[in-house]
């Protein structure tokens, strides 16, 4: 006897929103990335086919980290010296978008200054053809006077400004505005303090297929279960209908993971940890796994190994060779 | 889903005797749909009524435990689709699989390695769960000689996985007193199989190749009188994983649909790259699995897994808290530093940790910030200076130390100055953002 399959149907559809621009758009980047468009749960084809996958972005500094863990280090080797020679190394890595994160301070440890910091963002855009995804440091003042100089020199590429939350948003905004930029709006794993960001961010006329929800989450042990969930609310308020909640999500599993003693801790850590590296990808790919699960539509990862797993996970949920009888 | 009082009403003798205690037997149908009466209060029900009152009253994923001497895994009894509807109460149960033939040093040196493990996440010993060993010789004596090794490095429960009959039984023979999970039975083999699962009160495994096909089998197998089952409708692949894992849990907990409500065992092992076992684990833990059987043991996969599952599985009502106080590390005395942290358990146990194994001396000032980490409580108003300066002043830690000197956590720099207002004789200081920079600090700063 033939089985119902239960079926969703959602009335509310997540904003498609489309990262970098070409030459005919008014940039120079050599592909774009569309996320979002869904109408339903994560990778449920036999409901609704999604238009888009989740996409992969490589995080990479201005300078040597010097807050990172050994193991990205050596896996990195000589490239992270430069952000050109990084940006190529990520590409070739697999990356569908580069993440360039600013330092607060340069090489010499004084602050990184605006002109210095559009300088890297555009030798990075010049060194790869991916589009780009640029967070400052993550103090507001630094944010906002490197984030405007950055906006204003690379009017028409559309990249994505990082982070507006609700403490600092209205410059990171303004100048996403002016310049045809788009921002990721991060929330404190929070439904509701998600939801009023994009309200405040909308309100100031910005439109919300430029913006791209960041719930923020833990790492695998860190509290991801509290993103997780406030992840999959969201993305079922969306498809709900809300229209404040319908926008893609970016979360940063890269910047989680790696800075947990798990990964950064070699000596000293109990013997049931296991291998130092093999561990670290798995706390990685694990905490991005997961979030894929939620309805991640960008992940930012830090390691190659990473990336090949989970862009071997994306293919595989969006294959849909299966039939449900 | 409850049957009403009505649909109960009409599966009883509806004489109105009264013998039940209750005037009408409508009266005591609404009773027991309001759980407030047992249905053998009626002398009078029919045997067909009972089955009927009992099926409905059945959760909508059967509870199946695999044990052994000491040892239980459990899975079944989810009633939602996603954890933040309620919870997902029972964890599933991680298996690492054998095979009878590999060589008899490899499993037991696996086994025991596996059997011993345990990681301490957050206060808790995280361990696995059993063992599954698996036929690929296909014969009886090779099985058993592989069920012994296992047996005699572990007592904990195992998953016997064959499709012969005969090498299941001798298989058994070996496994006396425990209820081991049988896999399995399939449409060709089942009627052997259910009646050895009743004689011998195994739990059974099921193979099938669609959801149809598996329904058919449980209705089969059910119908000789064996319940406890636990199925493998396919799906390999993450995809084809996830939409079955999916439907049967919407089949469960959305349409009652009892001939799928079993919980499933997937198999991650099967997938031959052992990074992408892990991403099929991960999967598995998040997308309702209720076995999980792996191909390798390696504590730098388990340990990530383990805690993945605990994190998924833990009741998003209850966040797991320490009580609030005065911890002291390593020994403290009245010239070590005063550190104050919230009472949630990953905080706690982050600081604690970093503290500990750096050797440093440090008393540690836990207040009640109600389970939350130090960013969100602050965000939420339950840790501020008002709160801290009364852990300081309730918990007398005044009385301990001999400087009056307390390091905020980095991520509330901004509480420095009212907590001078508040605490005027101590000296405010401000440590890391990060725990695992706590040691560091210490030793630079303090």
């Amino acid at each position: 006897m033939p089985i119902e399959i239960p079926k969703d149907n959602w009335p509310g559809t997540v904003r498609t929103v489309t990262i970098g621009a070409t030459v005919v758009d008014g940039g120079t980047r050599a592909t774009t990335v569309t996320v979002g468009g869904q109408k339903n749960l994560p990778f449920l084809h036999f409901e609704n086919k999604a238009p888009n996958h989740p996409v992969v972005a490589i995080e990479i500094k201005d300078h040597r980290p010097d807050d990172w863990s050994p193991l990205l280090l050596e896996a990195w080797g000589e490239v992270v010296d430069d952000p050109v020679n990084w940006a190529k190394a990520a590409e070739a890595a697999g990356a569908d978008l580069i993440q360039l994160s600013i330092c607060l301070t340069d090489r010499e440890g004084n602050p990184t200054n605006p002109e210095a910091a559009v300088m890297t963002v555009k030798d990075v855009l010049a060194a790869t053809g991916l589009p780009l995804i640029v967070f400052g440091p993550g103090q507001a003042e630094a944010d906002n006077n490197l984030l405007v100089a950055i906006a204003e020199a690379t009017k028409g590429e559309r990249l994505v400004l990082g982070i507006a939350e609700d403490k600092n948003y209205r410059t990171i905004i303004a100048t996403a505005m002016a310049n045809g930029h788009l921002v990721n709006a991060r929330s404190p794993m929070d439904v509701n303090l998600a939801k009023q960001l994009n309200i405040l961010i909308s309100d100031m006329g910005m439109p919300l297929d430029r913006v791209l929800m960041d719930p923020t989450t833990g790492a695998l042990g860190y509290g991801i279960e509290y993103g997780y969930s406030a992840m999959e609310r969201l993305r079922q308020a969306a498809l709900q209908g809300d229209a404040m909640t319908q926008l893609p999500m970016l979360v940063t599993p890269g910047y989680e993971a790696w800075k947990t003693k798990e990964a950064k801790v070699e000596a000293g850590v109990p013997a049931a940890w296991g291998d130092w590296l093999e561990r670290s990808i798995n706390w990685e790919t694990l905490t991005a796994m997961t979030l894929i699960e939620a309805g991640a539509d960008i992940v930012v990862l830090r390691h190659a190994e990473s990336v090949r797993r989970i862009k071997l996970a994306i293919a595989d949920l969006m294959a849909a060779t299966y039939t449900l009888a | 889903m409850a049957l009403t009082g009505i649909q109960i009403y009409k599966l009883l003798p509806k004489t109105n005797c009264k013998e039940c205690g209750f005037p009408t037997c409508l009266a005591f149908a609404m009773k027991l749909a309001a759980k407030q009466v047992e249905l053998s209060a009626c002398p009078y029900v029919t045997p067909e009524a009972k089955t009927q009152l009992a099926e409905s009253a059945a959760p909508p994923i059967r509870l199946v435990a695999i044990k052994s001497d000491g040892y239980e895994a459990k899975a079944g009894n989810e009633v939602v689709l996603f954890r933040h509807e309620k919870t997902f109460y029972n964890k599933p149960g991680i298996f690492i699989r054998v095979y009878d033939n590999q060589p008899v040093e490899t499993i037991r040196a696996t086994v025991a390695e596996a059997n011993a493990y345990a990681v301490n996440y957050v206060g808790i010993d995280l361990t696995v769960d059993g063992f599954a060993v698996a036929s690929a010789s296909g014969d009886p004596i090779a099985f058993t000689a592989a069920i012994q090794t296992v047996r005699a490095a572990s007592k904990r429960p195992i998953i016997l996985m064959s499709r012969d009959i005969n090498v299941v039984k001798a298989g058994l023979n070996v496994l006396k007193d425990e209820t081991p999970l049988v896999y399995g039975a399939d449409i060709k083999n089942w009627e052997g199989f259910a009646d050895l699962a009743k004689e011998s009160k195994v739990s059974l495994g099921l193979i099938a190749g669609t959801l149809a096909e598996m329904a058919e089998l449980t209705d089969k197998i059910k119908s000789k009188g064996v319940d406890d089952l636990v199925i493998d409708p396919g799906g390999r692949d993450l995809g084809a994983g996830l939409a079955i894992g999916t439907t049967v849990r919407r089949l469960a907990v959305k349409k009652n649909f009892h001939a799928l409500g079993f919980p499933v065992i997937t198999f991650p092992g099967d997938v031959s790259d052992p990074g992408m076992e892990a991403v099929q684990a991960a999967q598995a833990i998040t997308k309702y699995a209720g076995f999980i059987v792996l191909d390798h043991f390696n504590p730098a996969t388990i340990y990530p897994l383990l805690v993945l599952r605990q994190n998924i599985y833990t009741d998003p009502q209850k966040p797991i808290q320490v009580q609030p106080g005065i911890y002291e590390i390593n020994a403290p005395k009245p010239e070590s530093p005063v550190l104050v942290t919230t009472n949630f358990s990953i905080t706690y146990f982050s600081v604690a940790n970093e503290v500990e194994g750096s050797g440093l001396p440090a008393w540690l000032l836990v207040t009640d910030a109600e389970g939350m980490s130090v960013l969100t409580a602050w965000a939420a108003g339950k840790f501020d200076a008002e709160r801290i300066a009364k852990a300081v002043k309730a918990f007398n830690i005044a009385d301990k130390v001999s400087r009056k000197r307390i390091v905020l956590p980095g991520h509330v720099a901004v509480l420095s100055g009212e907590l001078e207002s508040e605490l005027p004789d101590w000296e405010i200081r401000v440590g890391p953002r990060e725990a695992v920079d706590l040691p560091a600090f210490m030793k630079q700063a303090l």
